[in-house]
């Protein structure tokens, strides 16, 4: 049974349209707290070494401190100003990955449980882009 | 230059492309990565780390507005979800095995085909198409609004649009780039979905997709806070401005205009490649 929405007709509230909803903004307000974590270490970034020459041209890779979430958030927790816009820009991956994951909640509420296991599929392999050691 | 010139630069040509983006729906991404390497002389590899981040940040700030019109089907979207995912992360390692003259040559043909793809506009599918046995099992199937009220449509061909978008995640983890050609290309022709559907399920999709691979290429090293900075900032204050100024613009003439600049840029691409300059 499908109801005009196109979500599964239970007799409850929820549905599609109020889940989307709710995930655009979370999308949005997670886009706005990234973009201002960035501007403020960006900001204090220049103000600290403006007139450093940069070079881009040849590839060297992050240190270590600024690739893996624990030490990313340790260095921003130490107000690093690189580490500060790294975190915001790990808050930015993490919007999406957070909509997975009340999409699974949504999915659950609509009690859609072939879509809770095939977004729990997605949900798992997100988590483990951010987190395995396979790249390395 | 130093670095405060060098950052001022590069997000005034981020918010330029980021705006031309939204405003010719082709997404700022496409041309971030040409824009870097070719103008600023950054490693490929530096530019896609940030290109792949301003792709995010776009798509998901995009999304909003889409998703209360109600257009974009989250089945779809899901289900589609783990090929381009999948495909993502195969792109991503790929990226750390192929030698930086391939991908600028590859980046050079997919920057092609979106121009060319970005001049024709598909036709909405015909209306009463029988109901495809495996989009009826994954509950594919939906509805959007037009001007005569709700309309109901049926989604074919579910494997062959399922291996596409395995295609564009491969290119998006690969390129750092949304893919959205590909994404409509297999919603639009294979799926048969409507082109309102696809472009904003697409959009909602694009997110996810970058999320994989960023997240490969942040532990790899490839995401320079310094350079991503400016970029993301860039393009989203782009986008932003652009989805604005959207209802009065003449985008017709500047979907062309943009076409040819990223056909010009394609071939830069494919030429430096070539040489193994880039």
């Amino acid at each position: 049974m499908t109801d005009a929405d196109g979500g599964v007709a239970v007799g409850g509230k929820v549905d599609d349209k109020s889940v989307e909803i709710f995930l655009g903004n979370l999308l949005r307000w997670g886009v706005l707290l990234a973009a201002l974590v960035v501007f403020v270490g960006g900001v204090w970034f220049l103000a600290e070494s403006y007139d450093v020459p940069q070079n881009y041209r040849t590839f060297r890779g992050e240190p270590a401190e600024l690739r893996a979430v624990p030490q990313i958030a340790h260095q921003a927790m130490t107000l690093r100003p690189l580490g500060l816009i790294q975190f915001g820009l790990l808050l930015l991956i993490a919007t999406p990955v957070a909509r997975v994951l009340f999409s699974v909640l949504g999915f659950a509420l609509e009690r859609d449980w072939m879509y809770v296991v095939l977004t729990l599929l997605v949900l798992a392999l997100l988590v483990y882009t951010l987190t395995s050691r396979a790249g390395d | 230059m130093n670095t405060l010139e060098f950052t001022l630069v590069v997000a005034l040509g981020s918010f330029v492309a980021g705006m031309l983006g939204s405003l010719t729906g082709l997404g700022g991404g496409v041309v971030i990565v040409p824009l870097l390497t070719l103008a600023f002389g950054v490693d490929i590899r530096y530019a896609i780390g940030a290109s792949l981040v301003s792709v995010i940040a776009t798509s998901s700030g995009a999304a909003a507005a889409y998703l209360r019109e109600g257009y974009s089907n989250m089945r779809v979207g899901m289900f589609l979800e783990i090929a381009t995912t999948v495909g993502a992360v195969s792109g991503a390692f790929l990226a750390g095995y192929l030698h930086t003259s391939i991908i600028a040559i590859v980046f050079g043909v997919v920057l092609l085909y979106s121009a060319y793809a970005s001049t024709h506009t598909l036709a909405d599918p015909p209306a009463g198409m029988s109901p495809d046995r495996i989009a009826t099992m994954l509950r594919l199937d939906g509805s959007y609004p037009t001007s005569d009220g709700l309309k109901s449509y049926h989604v074919r061909h579910v494997p062959l649009g399922f291996g596409l978008m395995y295609v564009a995640g491969v290119l998006s983890g690969l390129l750092g780039i949304g893919s959205g050609a590909v994404k409509v290309l297999a919603m639009d022709q294979a799926m048969k979905i409507p082109f309102k559907v696809s472009t904003t399920t697409s959009n909602f999709m694009i997110g996810v997709t970058a999320a994989a691979s960023a997240g490969i290429y942040l532990r790899r090293g490839y995401i320079d806070p310094g350079l991503a900075m400016p970029v993301m900032l860039g393009v989203l204050a782009g986008a932003l401005v652009g989805a604005k100024i959207l209802p009065g613009a003449k985008v017709r003439t500047l979907r062309i205009v943009f076409g040819v600049v990223i056909a010009a840029l394609a071939i830069e691409m494919i030429f430096q490649g070539v040489r193994g300059k880039l």
